[in-house]
């Protein structure tokens, strides 16, 4: 395992474009792109202001620069350095922006959700589209890129609105029988929406692309319900994460519950394998103290590694507090590894814990236990392999084989609040609070000298 | 006193009628009780003896007399005391003495009865008493109870009244209750409300602010572009009409019927292979439950119906097994109910089969019981552990008796061990030494056998040399003796040569010359024969024609022994030939071996 040296980030917006071969930073109002493999300055655009938001086009060919508190768009051409393209949405106000599948429309969304205005980049048109809902997960693109889901809001009633991205065709519009819809998103095949009530209320409900119910799903009634939703790769399973502290898994067929999958404090399951991380500070004579923390990094010189815990274990809990709205518990994120085998989970009220579950034996597979709240977990693009940090100098990596934690050898102390796989599954961009660091994956051995430890299931 | 006491009933009984002759009546008998009183204690006192000698007087004897007579007529005695002249102060004696006699009985009988009835007083006493303390006893436990009661009654009032205020409490939790949630119902109609206002309102503001911004044409409100981008599929954009939004519905419909379509596929995959799943097990049934069938069974009748509607079950069944890959309902139905019914055979099959193996097992439990692997394992465990000690146990006993053997009994035995040496190595000795005497034996055929080839050699050659000598003699007297002399030495090896057995013949070459050279004497000429003789037993054999010629060389690094064994038959006949000689020549051949080895 190799790491690249440091590089200066503002605001986390880092993002490889999506065929893989430049990475765009934003430094204050300055936008870099790099080439991934030599990672030497291609091209660097001052935009007006600091960079707010920042998205490669589907073609990675125009990178998207907003900044919202200005109200401004601006859209840099890589194959073109001297193109620039300049949206203003005046006094309207700006809180969201974001490309059109085909990478030639930007949509930006207004202030106080007044509208969704599409510009066009080939034309000067521009299109708006009212009474856009202000919810958790508002609009989604069909992953196709042919369909974009809207949901709305009139009347005090909740409606989604399918429009075709290729000239913004409304295709259907219908109300949905929720009573706060929160969110929606498609299936990756395309074919269904799945919609989900607000957190008052367990219901989640699929439509079919021409607008039919063609389910609806309530677990419970009388308590806080869905927390969040996601689809697995192969649209197969629609995993439902709640405030009950459970996730339940829906098949594709009947759009009933397969299994659920629960998250007790005491793990009893033998077939399960709990990591623990373990960290060890080193210990430091006090004649060379003053040597390290000349140093630096000697600071942050804790070195973790994980332990393989036996069967009853007991997982820290936190009680969330009942009087403050939305509590801590529950299951927040939800994760379908690539080939759709593996789904890792994370429950609120336990932070410092990943659960990562079979779908092939609907079973736990591993329990990743760390020291600190768990930041960001996301799956390898071609392998189930899981990397996740936790705000501090490691990065983790889970695999089927077994675990490992590994030291980001920098100097000062990086400490990697999220990351992103390449989507070659080679190299992986670990992003600290004003920093970023590419890590790059050895396929076939790991390296033991940069300070990784092993961990294999016994 | 009996008598008194009855008549008080009576006296009451006649007062019934007139209070007033009540109290009049009611006197006389406590008066006379008063007498009687007087009377009882009288006799035991003195004084009261004194009282009564009192009574009489000298002067007033008559006075008495009629005043007991009185008194003993009120008594009901008949006996009347008489003065015995009147006036005079004696008295007849036998009334005075009848009437004392029969006031004696009188007052024996009353005190007799006034004992008993003292007793049954007494009695009484004790009975009342006993009653009495019963009686408060009882008075007590009613008293407690009673208060007990009374307790309890009060508890009871108090629940009663617990549960009067409870159930007005209740009522008015309830009531609060009903307030409350009506309260909350309405806050949340309430709140609904407000925000389905507060959402119209908002929404007619963000109209509304939409409209001011577009009125005012804000002209920030702009895309400036340095030159427009082309489409990313190279095509110009289109119109938006109706025949697009044709095609949008069409190219909905056709995604969506692509996926139902996969979908579809998917599953027909998936129902197939269930499918034929559901058939092999539908054979792998049939094919089980078949031979099942012949066996005479208790169930065999309902076997036979079963097999009967198994094949009218089969034929549908298996025509349906074409008609199925156009998934017919019909077909499907009749794979389905065959399964079933096969499925439900089965299970019968196999709880019959359960419970006959449970009665074998019962009944081989019965018979012996089962040895369960534990029990097994342990046995071994002890078994091993037995064999163990065994060997121990040997082990000790012979370092005893090596102990023992080495120490107190040394000499005796070692003797005895050494005697037991002895005996083993006499009897290897002993049998060496009958190999030894056995391979004596035949060599001491061999050298009779030879000995007597020798003897005969030389008796041969004796003969010979007669003949030679008189032969010579002969010639001698014929001839001049130069010439017969010559011709005599080299007439010797050819006329020996065509005189000669053929033993001599197969002599070698040398020995021939050896012959011819030696012609000086006919003191020499026994020397080749001996020299002939001496060689070997092989050879001598070979003379002999024991052996055949070829064999020399297997004979050549082998045992004396084993020479001797395998020429043995030949031996035993050339033995027997000789036998009948050899007696006398043994002593000479020895001598002539002796001979032949200087």
């Amino acid at each position: 395992m190799n790491f690249s040296e440091v590089f200066k980030q503002s605001n986390q917006l880092c993002k490889v474009s999506p065929d893989g071969k430049y990475l765009a930073t934003c430094v204050q109002y300055r936008l870099v792109v790099r080439d991934v493999s030599t990672l030497q300055i291609l091209q660097l655009y001052t935009c007006l202001d600091q960079i707010s938001h920042m998205d490669w086009s589907s073609d990675s060919l125009f990178i998207l620069c907003a900044m919202y508190k200005r109200g401004l768009v601006q859209v840099w051409s890589l194959e073109q350095p001297d193109w620039h393209c300049k949206i203003d949405e005046g006094s309207i106000g700006l809180v969201s922006s974001r490309w059109s599948p085909d990478g030639r429309h930007i949509l930006n969304t207004t202030e106080f959700h007044l509208r969704v205005t599409v510009w066009s980049l080939c034309t000067k048109a521009v299109s708006y589209i009212k009474y856009p809902k202000a919810c958790q997960k508002g609009i989604d693109f069909s992953r196709d890129g042919c369909y974009m889901a809207l949901a709305e809001r009139r009347d005090c009633k909740d409606y989604v609105s399918v429009f075709v991205c290729d000239d913004w065709h409304l295709l259907r519009h219908f109300e949905t029988e929720t009573q706060d819809l929160a969110g929606l998103e498609w299936s990756p095949n395309g074919c269904v929406l799945a919609v989900w009530d607000s957190c008052l209320e367990y219901k989640v409900l699929l439509y079919s692309l021409d607008g039919r119910l063609l389910s609806a799903y309530s677990a419970y009634e009388w308590s806080l319900g869905v927390k969040s939703v996601t689809w697995s790769p192969n649209s197969q399973f629609l995993a439902i994460g709640s405030y009950d502290e459970k996730v339940r898994i829906l098949n594709h067929i009947t759009w009933k519950k397969i299994t659920q999958f629960e998250h007790p404090s005491s793990i009893n399951n033998t077939k399960a394998v709990v990591y623990k991380e373990v960290e060890k500070r080193t210990a430091v004579g006090s004649d060379d103290l003053s040597l390290h923390i000349t140093i630096g990094t000697a600071l942050y010189n804790t070195r973790s590694k994980y332990e393989i815990c036996p069967s009853p274990v007991q997982i820290p809990v936190v009680k969330p507090d009942p009087d403050r709205a939305n509590p801590k518990i529950g299951v927040s994120s939800l994760a379908f590894s690539s080939d759709s085998r593996y789904l890792a989970t994370k429950n609120d009220n336990m932070a410092s814990v990943v659960w990562v579950w079979d779908m092939q034996k609907m079973s736990l597979v591993a329990v990743l236990e760390q020291t600190s709240a768990v930041r960001c977990f996301q799956w390898d693009p071609c392998r189930p392999r899981l990397a996740l940090c936790t705000g501090n100098t490691t990065l983790y990596l889970w695999s089927p084989a077994g675990c490992v934690s590994v030291q980001v050898p920098t100097e000062g102390g990086f400490q990697v609040q999220s990351l992103n796989w390449h989507r070659s599954g080679d190299s992986l961009m670990l992003l600290g609070k004003e920093q970023l660091c590419l890590c790059y994956m050895d396929t076939d051995q790991e390296d033991k000298s940069l300070g990784c430890s092993f961990c294999l299931p016994s | 006193m009996g008598e008194w006491w009855t008549t008080v009933p009576i006296g009451t009984s006649l007062g019934n009628d007139e209070i007033s002759s009540i109290s009049h009546v009611t006197m006389s008998p406590s008066r006379q009780n008063n007498l009687v009183s007087m009377y009882s204690s009288l006799p035991p006192s003195r004084s009261s003896y004194h009282v009564l000698s009192s009574f009489c007087t000298e002067d007033n004897i008559p006075q008495c007399i009629s005043y007991i007579n009185q008194e003993l007529d009120s008594l009901g005695l008949s006996s009347c005391i008489e003065a015995s002249a009147p006036g005079g102060a004696g008295l007849s004696r036998v009334p005075a003495l009848n009437a004392m006699h029969e006031l004696m009985e009188l007052h024996r009988r009353d005190m007799s009865t006034l004992e008993e009835l003292e007793r049954e007083q007494l009695k009484k006493c004790s009975a009342l008493d006993h009653i009495q303390m019963n009686n408060s006893r009882l008075k007590d436990q009613l008293e407690l109870s009673i208060r007990e009661k009374s307790g309890l009654h009060e508890t009871e009032r108090q629940l009663q009244l617990k549960i009067k205020t409870m159930q007005s409490c209740l009522k008015t939790e309830k009531d609060e209750v009903q307030k409350l949630q009506s309260v909350v119902a309405g806050r949340a109609s309430q709140y609904s409300h407000d925000a389905k206002r507060k959402e119209r309102e908002a929404a007619k503001l963000k109209e509304r602010l939409s409209q001011l911004l577009v009125d005012r044409k804000d002209k920030k409100l702009a895309i400036d572009v340095l030159n427009y981008l082309g489409r990313p599929d190279g095509k110009r954009s289109h119109w938006k009409t109706a025949k697009a939004t044709v095609g949008h519905e069409g190219e909905m419909y056709k995604s969506l019927l692509n996926d139902y379509e996969v979908s579809q596929r998917s599953l027909m995959l998936e129902n197939a292979e269930l499918k034929k799943v559901l058939q092999q097990m539908k054979k792998e049934m049939i094919h089980v439950l078949s031979p099942r069938q012949p066996s005479p069974r208790g169930a065999a009748a309902d076997d036979s119906q079963d097999q009967a509607d198994s094949d009218e079950e089969e034929k549908p069944a298996d025509s349906s097994r074409e008609t199925l890959d156009q998934s017919c309902e019909y077909a499907k139905e009749q794979l389905a109910n065959s399964i079933r019914q096969q499925w439900r055979k089965l299970r019968n099959h196999m709880e019959k089969l359960d419970s006959q193996a449970s009665l074998v097992q019962s009944q081989l439990e019965s018979n012996r019981e089962m040895i369960p692997r534990e029990t097994h394992k342990d046995e071994m465990e002890r078994m091993r552990r037995e064999v163990q000690q065994c060997k121990e146990f040997i082990h000790v006993q012979q370092q005893l008796l090596q102990q023992q053997l080495n120490t107190s009994f040394d000499d005796e035995t070692a003797a005895l061990l050494n005697d037991c040496y002895t005996l083993e190595e006499k009897e290897r000795l002993k049998e060496e030494w009958r190999l030894f005497e056995e391979q004596k034996r035949n060599f001491e055929r061999e050298r009779k056998n030879f000995t007597e080839a020798a003897i005969r050699l030389g008796r041969e050659k004796k003969a010979f040399e007669e003949d030679r000598a008189s032969w010579l003699k002969n010639q001698f007297l014929n001839m001049t003796p130069f010439t017969d002399r010559r011709r005599c030495s080299s007439s010797d090896g050819q006329s020996a040569l065509s005189i000669r057995s053929e033993p001599e013949m197969r002599m070698s070459s040398t020995k021939a010359q050896l012959a011819q050279s030696s012609t000086y004497t006919t003191f020499s000429t026994p020397k080749p024969s001996q020299s002939a003789a001496v060689p070997s037993t092989t050879e001598l054999y070979r003379t002999l024609r024991l052996i055949p010629d070829s064999s020399s060389s297997r004979h050549s690094n082998r045992g004396r022994w084993q020479e001797s064994s395998s020429t043995e038959d030949g031996d035993a006949r050339v033995q027997s030939k000789n036998r009948v000689r050899s007696g006398d020549l043994s002593i000479f051949s020895l001598g002539e071996d002796e001979y032949s080895l200087t």
